[in-house]
């Protein structure tokens, strides 16, 4: 289980007694029972209720990307949805797509330098692993026009380009680990139903 | 035995703080978990200018779970000491924005009134909810070029004159056999890092920790020690990342204090994170300006006169000026220069420096009418720049500390394949669209302050070195972990490096590209510093290996020390073990000297742009651009060339997609968010590529490195422009070259 800090949650529940709601999520294959405000999108859900800071928000408009997560393995701007809305849904967050070592996406940004301040970059990761997923990475164009919802303001495109074709050149199936991590996860949901 | 190493200095190293990076664990201001924590939502006046006539708070206090609603009327009154000494990244002249002591309007989106309450929703809500009442007075939402007024006294002493003169331009420039005249515009532009501002604010007692979005912590620190009226000593500013911020987090922004204020007010910790919106009014922007340049020649290209003359809008309250006409005092000789700088006043948010600053925006103007003399001259760009080559900073009539900016027109071309041009606009073309091909130089000013730092020897081999510095992204973490392990003779994986707190040993600002050059050389000598102090007391240790040596004798490689001239290498960790000391702590400062005053430093580059341009839509794709630069040693190739990449992204956004939508009656940005400000995208991104010339400026600092960020913004855009005007034969002087402005 992830660690939910109790305080808080009672907390905000007498706070906002009229518009609390209780959800149960599964998160980076966890399951996990939250309460939360109806209004508290997904994203905020993630980085100030479970601290799960990864995710990361630069716009909280749908305009830049930088919360991209997977949800039941669809890329969604976790700031456009209600955490409410997820209910029974598996999320998937950078936090969760490393297995004890780096994923290959994530080795190859470091080594083609595909970030500077390193603040879009965890939403650039979850972009490509469902852009992979989806099988939209077929030339340079198309990795180029999918990447397009996730802003870089320190200009690494051209890296990250880079990185994620060297991410599937290194033979990373990344197609088939992916929908092996979602099915997984989707198990793990039901067996918490 | 360790096999020998490599020097990391010079190598292509990945970022040390990578891994962080990458898994989401680098944790940035907004993102500090901090128990019993608030969260505040501001309002923002809808006025330009006025005063706040009534402040209707009562509902949103009665909002489920507020805390407090903080106005000019309930809020406690701060000292605002001044400074003795204004900061650099302040404003020169007037007074900072100061937070909810008096009803006084300065623009649209001033913050007049936080509300904290106990989750972001509420805050949010509950702010809705508040009225405010203003009598307006009448506006100045114009920029109009005939209010504009001369900078005073403080920006003329920091180096921003109303006029200057060498010769007698406008002689010169009437007797002139060629000559081109005109206007160009630059409009306002927003850093829109991607990581909004945010402040956690932490009162234990008396003393206040903020973590901040900050490029200078140690400043930050001061200034809200005299917004307060409180000791230095009583605040901790920590700031380890820095999620972009190109000149937007230099200076310590209002926000700051209403975060502090707002904890002392409700006894608990509080968050103020700025949403998109806010980012467009609560923290500065690049200013909009308009200039002249006049430039006269002699029929072979040489430059007779040079005119250049900038307006720029600044704020009511205060005035930030820019250095926007040093590029026409100083990028070519010529023995005719006259400048004249006005600022024209406004109901806005003060302007700062947005990367590059000044610089960039009189390279724009400067380096366009550049290529429009080299169309009326019927002479190659490339060959009109090196006829009129700048030997010396004629401004300052210093030497160069170094240049080779020759190399760099010359290996830009080649990489670019300049030869291959058509000079005549409109002739080339490739898949039904019009080719261009532009060019342009690039040259920013290399800067350094006094810095310090702490390296410390651990008996376990490895090392710890901290300076209270910032990395906003050019890999600050790594090139400073490099010098280091160089300096120490340590592999990169034993040494770590710690930034970005108050704690740690002074840095000077993270900004103007001086970090490598200021804090680099402290670092270098923290760990010698350290070294010496390692060799006395090896040296004074009778029974051990190097008994009576001095430093001198000594070298430091591979992890430990040998004798110089051979001999077998004793490990740190047996070092200090026999000596029965946990660790070895050195203390470095570095400061530039004498050679500030006797050279000029400056970082140069040459930049080549292609771009595609649809002859039926007018919309202009940059297909490459290639930059060849010299910025003294090269500490990291890779960093080094992420942030010239980086630099050309932004420029390509200046060129042809980004500015503030004005909305003259209201005092507004109407495009405050990132879909309707354009910044580039993946998709708009092609080639880019940068190389370094040989170089090494050893006078400019024992490092021999000048500084890239500033200098990778430089000199692109109008690159862009000329090469617009190669590919459609129009010329476009008004930023950015929007597709309608090609039909
Ligand atoms: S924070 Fe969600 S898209 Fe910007
Ligand atoms: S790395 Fe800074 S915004 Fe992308």
């Amino acid at each position: 289980m992830l660690e939910i800090d109790e305080g808080q949650v009672r907390q905000s529940e007498a706070a906002y007694p009229q518009h609390a709601a209780s959800i149960a999520l599964t998160i980076n294959g966890e399951s996990c029972q939250l309460q939360v405000d109806a209004r508290t999108t997904l994203l905020d859900a993630l980085r100030d209720r479970l601290h799960l800071t990864g995710t990361k928000k630069g716009c909280g408009l749908g305009q830049c990307g930088a919360c991209t997560v997977l949800v039941d393995g669809r890329r969604v701007v976790s700031c456009l949805t209600l955490a409410v809305m997820n209910q029974g849904k598996s999320i998937t967050t950078i936090e969760g797509i490393g297995d004890g070592e780096l994923h290959p996406l994530q080795k190859a940004f470091v080594e083609h330098d595909g970030f500077q301040c390193g603040y879009c970059t965890p939403g650039q990761i979850m972009s490509a692993i469902g852009l992979i997923q989806e099988g939209r990475t077929r030339s340079d164009d198309e990795i180029r026009e999918n990447m397009s919802g996730n802003l870089c303001r320190c200009g690494a495109y051209t890296n990250i380009v880079k990185a994620i074709k060297d991410a599937l050149v290194q033979g990373v199936d990344a197609p088939e680990a992916m929908r092996q991590a979602v099915e997984a996860i989707r198990q793990d949901a039901e067996k918490g139903e | 035995m360790n096999a020998p190493l490599t020097p990391s200095v010079g190598q292509p190293v990945s970022r040390v703080d990578g891994p962080l990076k990458v898994t989401g664990h680098a944790r940035y201001a907004a993102e500090f978990d901090i128990p019993d924590m608030l969260h505040a939502a501001l309002v923002l006046s809808t006025v330009p200018n006025g005063t706040i006539a009534a402040i209707d708070d009562e509902a949103a206090r009665r909002a489920p779970g507020v805390h407090a609603v903080i106005t000019h009327e309930n809020a406690p009154r701060l000292p605002y000491r001044r400074m003795s000494q204004r900061p650099q990244v302040d404003a020169q002249s007037g007074d900072q924005l100061q937070v909810f002591q008096g009803p006084k309007i300065h623009f649209n989106g001033q913050p007049v009134a936080v509300v904290v309450a106990e989750t972001l929703e509420q805050a949010t809500h509950a702010a809705s909810l508040v009225n405010v009442a203003y009598e307006e007075d009448e506006a100045f939402t114009r920029f109009e070029l005939d209010r504009g007024q001369r900078p005073s006294s403080g920006n003329e002493k920091a180096g921003r004159p109303a006029e200057t003169q060498m010769g007698d331009a406008d002689a010169a420039f009437a007797a002139a056999p060629v000559k081109v005249d005109a206007t160009y515009i630059q409009p306002r532009e927003h850093h829109n890092a991607i990581e909004p501002h945010a402040t956690i604010a932490l009162w234990d007692g008396d003393f206040l920790t903020l973590y901040d979005k900050t490029q200078w912590v140690d400043n930050d620190r001061k200034e809200i020690a005299h917004v307060f009226g409180i000791h230095e000593d009583a605040i901790r500013v920590v700031s380890p990342f820095v999620g972009g911020a190109f000149g937007s987090a230099l200076r310590t922004w209002p926000h700051v204090t209403v975060a502090a204020l707002a904890a002392k007010v409700v006894r608990r910790p509080v968050r103020v994170e700025l949403t998109r919106r806010e980012l467009y009014t609560s923290v500065g922007f690049r200013p909009h300006t308009e200039q002249r340049v006049a430039l006269g020649a002699e029929r072979d290209g040489t430059l007779t006169a040079i005119i250049q003359e900038a307006w720029t809008q600044i704020s009511d309250y205060e005035e930030y000026a820019e250095v926007t006409l040093d590029p026409a005092r100083n990028t070519y000789a010529c023995p005719n220069v006259r400048t004249r700088y006005r600022l024209v006043e406004m109901n806005t948010n003060s302007p700062c420096p947005m990367r590059g600053p000044g610089v960039a925006t009189g390279l724009l103007a400067h380096e366009t009418a550049m290529d429009e003399l080299a169309v009326a001259l019927g002479m190659d760009p490339i060959a009109l720049r090196l006829k009129n080559y700048a030997e010396k900073d004629q401004h300052k009539d210093l030497p160069w500390s170094s240049k080779e900016l020759r190399e760099c027109y010359r290996i830009g071309a080649e990489r670019f394949g300049w030869a291959g041009r058509n000079p005549e606009p409109r002739s080339m073309r490739a898949d039904g669209q019009l080719v261009g091909y532009g060019m342009a130089t690039a040259a920013y000013p290399a800067h350094r302050s006094k810095a310090s730092a702490e390296a410390t020897l651990f008996s376990n081999g490895t090392a710890l070195i901290r300076t209270a510095a910032s990395d906003m992204g050019p890999g600050t973490y790594t090139s400073m972990t490099q010098v280091a392990a160089d300096a120490l003779g340590l592999p990169l994986e034993a040494v770590r490096f710690e930034l970005g707190d108050t704690d740690m040993p002074f840095a000077p600002v993270h900004g103007g590209s001086i970090t490598l050059a200021s804090v680099g050389t402290a670092v270098e000598a923290a760990c010698r510093a350290l070294l010496d102090d390692l060799s006395h007391v090896i040296g004074a240790d009778l029974s051990g290996p190097f008994a009576g040596l001095s430093a001198d004798d000594l070298e430091w490689r591979d992890g430990g020390a040998v004798r110089r001239g051979g001999g077998e290498m004793v490990p740190f960790e047996k070092l200090l073990r026999e000596l029965k000391l946990d660790k070895i702590v050195g203390h470095g400062t570095s400061a530039p000297g004498q050679e500030s005053k006797t050279y000029s430093s400056c970082a140069f580059g040459a930049v080549f742009a292609e771009v595609r341009v649809d002859p039926d839509l007018g919309t202009v794709r940059v297909h490459r651009v290639i930059g060849a630069y010299d910025i003294g040693r090269v500490v990291n190739p890779k960093t080094a060339h992420s942030q010239c990449i980086g630099g050309m992204v932004g420029a390509i956004g200046m060129a042809l997609l980004e500015q503030a939508e004005w909305d003259e009656r209201f005092g507004r940005v109407m495009n405050s968010n990132l879909a309707e400000y354009l910044v580039p995208v993946c998709a708009d991104i092609r080639e880019l590529d940068a190389f370094f010339v040989e170089s090494e400026d050893r006078i400019f600092n024992p490092l021999g490195v000048k500084g890239v960020a500033e200098l990778g913004i430089c000199g692109v855009a109008p690159a862009i422009g000329n090469a617009v005007y190669h590919a459609t034969g129009r010329r476009i002087r008004d930023f950015p070259i929007l597709p309608d402005k090609l039909l």
